[in-house]
Parts: C-alpha cells; sequence; structure tokens
C-alpha cells in the first residue's frame, strides 16, 4: 500500500497538485453509478410493500416492478460491495481518512456552519477539507456501513441472524434501511449542491487538480 | 361548487382499486422489462440508451442465476431460522396472494389426495385423514415476504423430510417441486437440502386451528429459511426431482434460490 500512499501527494506533472488521486476518482464515480442503481431499485422495491404512506414515482424507479427491481439491486449490489469494501480498506491503509477525515472538532465543526452560511468558508486549498466537510464525509462512510448491514440483515435474516438482533429485529433492520437510504439522499442534495457552487472541487474530483 | 362524490356509496375504494387492477393487463407484472427495466429512467439520466432492453433483461437474468449460486455456496443451508413466543404472533396474520381471499382455491378436504410422484419408491396418493395422522410438530416462526414485509405465525404439521423417508424419496435428487390447487397453476421448486431441513413442514394447522382457507387448507409448505413465495398453499402434489422445473413467481424473475 506504500505505493498508494505515495500517489495521494505525488504531483503527476510540475507544479500542478494532485488534489484528489485517481483511486479515489475511480471509486468515488463507480460509487455514485452504483449508489444511484441501489436507490432507484431500492424505491420499486420499497413501493411492493411501503413503510410509510406513500411511494415513489414510478418514472424514477428501476425494475418496473418488484422482480426486475430485484434483480437490478441485486446485480448493483456486486458493484457497491467490492467498490465500497476496497474504498474503506484503501482509505485506511494509505491514511487517507485520518489525514483528512481527522480530527473533527465541535468547536471546528461550529465555526465552519457559520462561515459557510455567509459564504465566507475559505475554498483557496481543496487538499484541505473544512470541518463541514470533515463531519459529512465521515457520517456519510458511517451511514454507508450501516446502510449495507442493515441491508444484508433484511437479505439474509436467517443466515445472519446475530446481524438483525443488531438492529432489534428484522422489520426495524427495514426501517434502518430506509433511513441510512433517506440521509444519503439528503447528504447527495448537499454534495451535489455545494460541489456546483465550488466548481473546482468538481474538476478536481474528475481529473484530479 | 359543489364537490361531486367520487367514490360509489358503498363500495369500498381500496377493493374497488384491486378489482381494476385485476382487470388491467397483467404485462408490467408477468415481463417486467416491458415496464421499466428497459432502463427508461436510466436511459433519462445518462442521455443515451447504453442497452437495449433485451440485453439488460439477459444481463440481470445471468446475475441473478450466478448470484443463486454464489449464497447456495456462501451460506449454511441447515441454519435454523429464529423461533418466538405465542405472545409474538402477529394478530391477525396477513393474507397475501396475487389475488383477493375470494378468489382463493376452495379445496375440499374430503377427496383432496396429496399426489406423490418422481423418484421415490411409494408413489401412492394420501388423504387428508391419512397424513393427519403423521406426527405433527409445531413452530412459530417469522414468514418473511419477497415484498419486504413480515409477519410471526403459528404453523403445525409434518417435518417434510420425515413425509420423504416414510414414501422412500430418492434424496439425492435435486428438487421437490410442489404443485398447488390455484386456478393460474402455481408451482414451486424447493431444493432438497432445504426440503430436507429440520424446519421444512408440510403444515396442517395455523394457530393450532385447521389450515384455514385463507393459508392454504388443506396443506401449506412451511419453509422458514426460504422467502414466502416458496412457501406454496393448497399443495396438491409434489414431485421429487433431478429437473428444475421452474416455479411461477420463479419464472418471472423471482431469484430461485430465495433463501432467508
Amino acid at each position: 500500500m506504500s505505493s498508494l500512499a505515495a500517489a495521494d501527494s505525488a504531483a503527476p506533472h510540475e507544479g500542478v497538485k494532485t488534489i484528489q488521486p485517481a483511486w479515489v476518482r475511480t471509486m468515488h464515480w463507480i460509487n455514485a453509478f452504483a449508489m444511484i442503481l441501489m436507490i432507484m431499485s431500492g424505491w420499486q422495491i420499497y413501493n411492493a410493500s411501503p413503510l410509510f404512506d406513500f411511494r415513489f414515482d414510478k418514472s424514477i424507479t428501476l425494475g418496473g416492478w418488484l422482480g426486475g427491481a430485484l434483480l437490478w439491486h441485486f446485480a448493483a449490489m456486486w458493484i457497491l460491495m467490492i467498490n465500497g469494501l476496497a474504498y474503506v480498506i484503501t482509505g485506511f491503509a494509505t491514511g487517507r481518512f485520518r489525514r483528512k477525515l481527522l480530527p473533527i472538532t465541535p468547536a471546528g465543526v461550529i465555526s465552519d456552519i457559520k462561515a459557510a452560511v455567509t459564504f465566507k468558508l475559505d475554498h483557496e486549498d481543496l487538499s484541505k477539507y473544512n470541518y463541514v466537510q470533515k463531519l459529512l464525509y465521515a457520517g456519510i462512510i458511517v451511514v454507508g456501513v450501516v446502510i449495507v448491514l442493515s441491508g444484508l440483515s433484511i437479505w439474509k435474516p436467517v443466515q445472519l441472524y446475530y446481524l438483525v438482533m443488531l438492529f432489534g429485529d428484522y422489520p426495524t433492520a427495514r426501517y434502518v434501511h430506509f433511513i441510512c437510504m433517506a440521509l444519503i439522499c439528503l447528504f447527495l442534495i448537499v454534495h451535489v449542491a455545494l460541489a456546483l457552487l465550488v466548481p473546482k472541487s468538481l474538476r478536481a474530483m474528475i481529473i484530479g487538480h | 361548487m359543489a364537490k361531486r362524490p367520487f367514490l360509489i356509496p358503498g363500495v369500498d375504494k381500496r377493493l374497488l382499486i384491486k378489482d381494476a387492477m385485476k382487470a388491467m393487463p397483467d404485462l408490467t407484472r408477468r415481463r417486467f422489462i416491458s415496464g421499466g427495466a428497459s432502463l427508461g429512467a436510466l436511459t433519462l439520466l445518462t442521455g443515451c440508451d447504453v442497452l437495449d432492453s433485451d440485453r439488460a433483461e439477459e444481463a440481470l437474468k445471468k446475475v441473478s442465476k450466478f448470484n443463486d449460486a454464489v449464497q447456495a455456496w456462501m451460506f449454511n443451508p441447515d441454519a435454523l431460522a429464529p423461533t418466538f413466543a405465542d405472545s409474538a404472533i402477529t394478530k391477525p396474520f396477513p393474507f397475501n396472494a396475487y389475488y383477493d381471499l375470494d378468489d382463493a382455491p376452495e379445496v375440499d378436504g374430503k377427496t383432496w389426495k396429496l399426489e406423490v410422484r418422481g423418484l421415490v419408491d411409494n408413489k401412492k396418493s394420501w388423504t387428508l385423514d391419512e397424513l393427519y395422522q403423521l406426527p405433527q410438530v409445531k413452530q412459530v416462526t417469522r414468514h418473511i415476504c419477497v415484498e419486504g414485509w413480515s409477519a410471526i405465525g403459528s404453523w403445525t404439521g409434518t417435518p417434510l423430510r420425515d413425509f420423504l423417508k416414510l414414501i422412500g424419496a430418492d434424496t439425492r435428487a435435486k428438487y421437490v417441486w410442489f404443485q398447488c390447487a390455484d386456478k393460474e397453476g402455481y408451482n414451486s421448486p424447493l431444493d432438497m437440502r432445504t426440503a430436507l431441513h429440520s424446519q421444512t413442514q408440510m403444515t396442517f394447522k395455523f394457530a393450532d386451528e385447521i389450515l384455514p382457507r385463507a393459508y392454504g387448507y388443506p396443506m401449506k409448505i412451511r419453509v422458514p429459511t426460504k422467502l414466502g413465495f416458496k412457501n406454496p398453499k393448497y399443495v396438491i402434489s409434489m414431485e421429487v426431482t433431478n429437473d428444475y422445473k421452474g416455479g411461477y413467481w420463479e419464472d418471472q424473475g423471482y431469484n430461485s434460490f430465495s433463501g432467508n
């Protein structure tokens, strides 16, 4: 993993600083693709037996009916799982998580939120995350882990009985899975809006700098 | 301006919608690809038609077959489904089928016989009275539907493996294939390992009462380690076979393993 660690800070060209290394960019976009498939097919699955008093409109779901949606969900699952595992392992192994996301201090978060809502947050150095970013990115990784664990629980409640017990019971795991999806959607709205507000951050996630 | 009454007085709007749905062509349910797996939404998203729908369907079916194999390899087929106290039983236990309760098969228990076919020594048919003589056990387990909802129920009957032994079934065969009294000919294959699972049961009673029509009178196969659609009701025959004969929902795209 040392070569990956080196790639993380090495400059590809003279004077051009890599903000997002290639592995982060690759995994980010694979994840984005897989997650959209999971969410859209997930909405169609939800529609078969809604937890709340609403259904998702057909135009934004994938699969056409429950059976089709399940096929999509359990196909995209592989992309999401393999990519997600690789991301978490690389994130820890290269020290990127520790370097980029820690520490998160309440005081830092509060002052950066204040700066953000008054549009005074500094985006000069994109290689350094502010506290709002740190909190959101660390938080969404945790949500990602929980949505996978709750998903596994409702997929295999007999085989993974102890995992189900972690959530209480099978119906609760379903609610947890749904709530995590809602949190990811909220994150997506904020994430995309902020990326559009600071376009060079989007550029960095596409070409690296 | 007075609002026009939208609904007919005395008519349950839910039932009305259900009836209307039944009158509609079955395309979206039967052939999922004609609905939205055609990548309609995804096409909008990416702005290009990446795959035509037939190829998408083929690819997805291949992944599903692959998933069948991976799951069978990965998971312990003998794992026991959790059991619950009687107090945890869901009341009322939901009736669920692709038809209304009024349209559920009405089987006459006096003339009904369980037909036994395939790789078995004794192909005699069994009357309900004969089956009721077999030793029975009770289980309180969670029924989980492919739709996502679940309910805890109490089922009593004969372990299927005891019956398979009794009729001299070749337990090296791959499947036990069940056929039901449904008008549309419901059927479902069960892999032999699951058929021999200690909790897989030929169910004759629900909540200590003779199995009501809603839950599959006269006999249901209760498989707590599989999703609900692999728990056939109104069973009329079982066949021990090495051939994968498909199933009502399996053929429409539900993953055949569908183990919990």
